[in-house]
């Protein structure tokens, strides 16, 4: 059989390469620094008390507004400066990482989950499930979504869950229409008509055939929202419809730093690169991860 | 026996919503087929030929006429009721990289099946039945662990043939299955799947564009243009002397590998 | 004897992405004005780099390694891009293996076809437009008139390759190159096809590189042969001498694996292990072991 001796040198080679999908992620550098700066915030958020030098809330207006390290004025312990209050920025941003996370993962892992499951039903069923479900998604893709969760968040009520539910409630929709396509070109495809041919039921097939071959775009999508949860969550700090005011979080930092933009921009600078590199390596992770989990890809 | 394995009366087949006036593709077809027999179906792109096959395997909706397969009615059985007879009508289908879950190893995509119908005593014997397949279609067990697309394309088709094969069934339909493999890769996929009939006792549809590869493989062909049967009869008799005009034309459109100044300034065709 | 049209000579590419593995081997081929050469192989046999070669579209993971193409004794391969660009379309020019995506699905079948002889003939619209239906009836179009205002998803696949061959042809190239062009097609529209590609390479004298993995196409269209296994040339010649006598095993070993539907015991005898050993073993050589026919 030529075919075979042709293809065993390159089969050979694979698997000196990656063979495994977790070798596969590990060997994409994108996904490297992505994901090890977002382990880093894990990490940050879980030990923020040991890792903090200082105590974020404490008050000292004999120390407000320091500038950073190597600034004129600059106090030894304070390495990003205090606020206007004389709070540290440094620790703040530390603290800062427990809401950002807790709603990315959450609100993200939540809108994942209903959208998914809907797309899936949608895509797979068809018939009545699937109108349902598309003018469901219609209608609430008229809405401009952050106004509707500047309302939302207003009628909740203020407060980290709050927060939560008003992304899971606006974003299950771009889970479900991503999802929903995504399995209706899927099952047009000669596998899932060989799974008909073997008698599975329907479930099984959109279960074990589909949903892995979704998986990658999935992954993706997660990666983002949770990029775009932690705006969401910074948006509504800044307007002051997050948690309370005496939670540190990114958005409240901005909101507070715009303020006082011209005693001392560190304040408002340090909170939005730290949002802006978190988006990022969302983004960038999302990316990475899609293209090392589609198989066929991976060559 | 009296009764073919799988029988067609009259059936139409109609994509679209039928009360908005969907396309009717099938007009009526009439066919049957017995055990052990080998039947191609060829046509041109439009003919019918795959929803055909894919009305007999119930996997389209038949709008008129009466699938029988083994004596039963199956033409609307719904798909609980159809499941005992999955396992005894395969499929092997054209592109076997689509055919073939590609986040699935191959180990799994021939053992689901087996463990799904229940027709291992065992993992051990699954596997064992599993090992002897590959054999069967020559492939060194160390696919087992592989995806589809660590394949060559020849190989991903004798993992098709083989996973229709495990379930031991009594008919196969073949959906143009050597249209994208090259001659060489095309005579031993051929050759397996002939070999696989013969020792199996299966009957085979096997529905190509090309009649050349039917006349090796089939005993008896049926000739679709437009929806329609236009002719059907045994291989010998249906290339020897082909009553349709079409029949004709389509034969006379095949180019043999020999030099003839005379074929290019033939008969026109329609 | 005349200089031919185009001269390859010791033509060797790798493909950078698999780690500079050899994609041509020291393909060498000449071809006359006017001749219909077949360019047959497998998958992977190196036939549409060639063709890609010649029309100045080799994609960046191949690198010419060494070898020459000459066409009327100019080296296209060190030629500037400029000159590059005023032989490509209009002396040497494309037929598309899919019809389907070589045209523009939003403009209309007129204005594709008037492009050429507008830009590089300096014709102006009206006369370009007549000439362009002169193309449409040349290549037996029914109502030219209708197909000029048609976009392209409005004709059937036979018609659209017509178009694609009435496009090769416009500007009179010497050379065109047709890459698998009835592979997508049904056997009736594929004669016809061929029918037609033989006929306006007649009556314009224009040589043609007909890339196929068809022996049965080979050998009712093309003049000569040239058989390609892995990059290299198998063997090749006058195409009644190379079907009818083969010196290669291989050669012998594809023919033989073809089905026939008028010798229902003959064919599909696959290509034995030992024929694919001896192909190895002249890979791996570094010199043409070629059979050729005088």
């Amino acid at each position: 059989m030529s075919e075979i001796a042709t293809s065993a040198p390159r089969a050979a080679a694979k698997q000196k390469g990656h063979r495994t999908v977790m070798g596969a992620i590990l060997t994409d550098p994108k996904v490297i620094i992505a994901g090890g700066f977002i382990l880093l915030l894990v990490i940050l958020a879980i030990f923020a008390p040991y890792i903090a030098p200082k105590d974020p809330l404490e008050q000292d207006l004999m120390l407000g507004t320091l500038p950073p390290v190597n600034g004129s004025g600059y106090e030894p312990g304070y390495y990003l400066g205090t606020d206007d209050l004389g709070r540290d920025v440094l620790s703040r941003l530390i603290y800062g990482t427990r809401i950002a996370l807790t709603v990315a993962f959450v609100a993200a892992g939540l809108a994942a989950l209903f959208g998914t499951v809907l797309g899936l039903i949608a895509g797979w069923y068809g018939g009545w499930p699937d109108a349902v479900i598309s003018r469901l998604v219609e209608i609430w893709m008229a809405f401009p979504p952050v106004l509707l969760s500047i309302l939302l968040v207003a009628v909740l009520g203020s407060g980290v869950h709050s927060v939560i539910a008003a992304i899971v409630i606006i974003d299950w929709t771009r889970f479900c229409r991503v999802i929903r396509a995504e399995t209706m070109g899927q099952a047009k495809l000669d596998y899932v008509t060989a799974a008909r041919t073997m008698g599975y039921p329907k479930l099984r097939i959109l279960i074990r055939e589909i949903l892995p071959n979704v998986a990658p775009v999935l992954v993706a999508l997660i990666s983002l929202e949770m990029g775009i949860a932690v705006i969401v969550e910074a948006i509504l700090s800044f307007v002051g419809l997050s948690v309370s005011s005496d939670t540190p979080t990114w958005g409240g930092m901005i909101a507070q730093g715009r303020q006082i933009i011209y005693q001392g921009w560190w304040v408002l600078t340090f909170p939005l690169i730290a949002l802006f590199a978190t988006v990022l390596a969302f983004n960038q992770l999302g990316d990475g991860l899609r293209r090392a989990l589609d198989p066929v890809l991976q060559r | 026996m009296a009764e073919p394995l799988l029988q067609a009366k009259g059936i139409e087949v109609t994509y679209g919503n039928r009360r908005r006036g969907g396309v009717k593709v099938l007009h009526g077809i009439d066919l049957s087929l017995d055990r052990g027999e080998t039947i191609g179906i060829v046509g041109e792109s439009g003919s019918g030929k795959t929803t055909l096959g894919r009305a007999l395997l119930r996997l389209v909706d038949v709008s008129a006429g009466e699938i029988r397969f083994a004596g039963q009615d199956i033409t609307h059985l719904d798909d609980g009721a159809m499941r005992p007879y999955r396992k005894r009508m395969q499929m092997i289908f054209q592109d076997p990289m689509a055919s073939l879950n590609p986040r699935h190893t191959i180990g799994q995509i021939l053992g689901d099946p087996l463990r799904f119908h229940g027709l291992a005593r065992s993992g051990a014997d699954a596997d064992q039945r599993i090992r002897r397949m590959l054999d069967r279609v020559g492939l060194p067990s160390i696919v087992l662990g592989r995806n589809p697309h660590e394949l060559s394309g020849g190989q991903r088709q004798r993992v098709g043939i083989a996973r229709a094969a495990l379930l031991e069934p009594e008919f196969v339909l073949a959906d143009e299955i050597v249209s994208g493999l090259d001659v060489s890769t095309q005579a031993q996929v051929l050759n397996l799947l002939k070999g696989l009939c013969r020792d199996l006792g299966l009957a085979m549809a096997f529905i190509s564009h090309d009649l050349s590869v039917i006349r090796a493989v089939c005993d008896r062909v049926t000739v679709m243009r437009n929806g329609r049967v236009e002719e059907e009869g045994a291989c010998a008799e249906v290339f020897a002397a082909p009553k349709s005009d079409y029949t004709r034309l389509l034969l006379d459109a095949i180019p043999l590998p020999e030099v003839d100044a005379g074929w290019l300034k033939g008969p026109e065709a329609a | 004897m005349t200089t031919p049209l185009v001269s390859i000579t010791g033509l060797s590419a790798v493909s950078l992405r698999e780690g500079g593995s050899p994609i041509l081997r020291d393909v060498s081929l000449t071809l006359q004005r006017g001749e219909v050469r077949g360019l047959v192989g497998e998958s992977g046999a190196g036939k549409s780099t060639i063709a890609k070669a010649l029309l100045g579209i080799l994609p960046r993971t191949v690198k010419v390694t060494a070898g020459e193409i000459r066409f009327e004794g100019r080296d296209l391969l060190t030629m500037p891009e400029r000159e590059l660009r005023a032989i490509m379309g209009s002396e040497i020019a494309l037929i598309p293996q899919d019809p389907q995506t070589a045209l523009n699905p939003g403009r209309r079948i007129e204005a594709q076809l008037t492009d050429g002889l507008r830009l590089r003939r300096g014709m102006n619209a009206r006369d370009a437009r007549e000439r362009a239906l002169q193309l449409l009836e040349e290549v037996h179009i029914r109502d030219p008139e209708r197909v000029l205002r048609a976009y392209p998803h409005e004709l059937s696949g036979g018609m659209r390759q017509r178009v694609m061959i009435a496009a090769a042809f416009s500007l009179e190239p010497k050379l065109v190159v047709a890459d698998e062009p009835t592979t997508a097609l049904d056997v009736t529209v594929q004669k016809q096809i061929l029918r037609l590609i033989r006929g306006m390479q007649e009556a314009h004298g224009t040589a043609v590189i007909f890339v196929t993995h068809d022996l049965g196409v080979v050998a009712k269209i093309c003049d000569s042969v040239t058989l390609l296994y892995g990059g290299k040339v198998i063997e090749q010649g006058p195409t009644a001498s190379v079907l009818a006598a083969p010196r290669h095993a291989y050669t012998r070993a594809l023919i033989a694996a073809g089905p026939r539907y008028d010798r229902p015991d003959a064919g599909l005898e696959p290509v034995p292990q030992s024929v694919f050993d001896q192909l190895q073993a002249e890979l791996a050589q570094p010199f043409s072991s070629e059979m050729s026919h005088g």
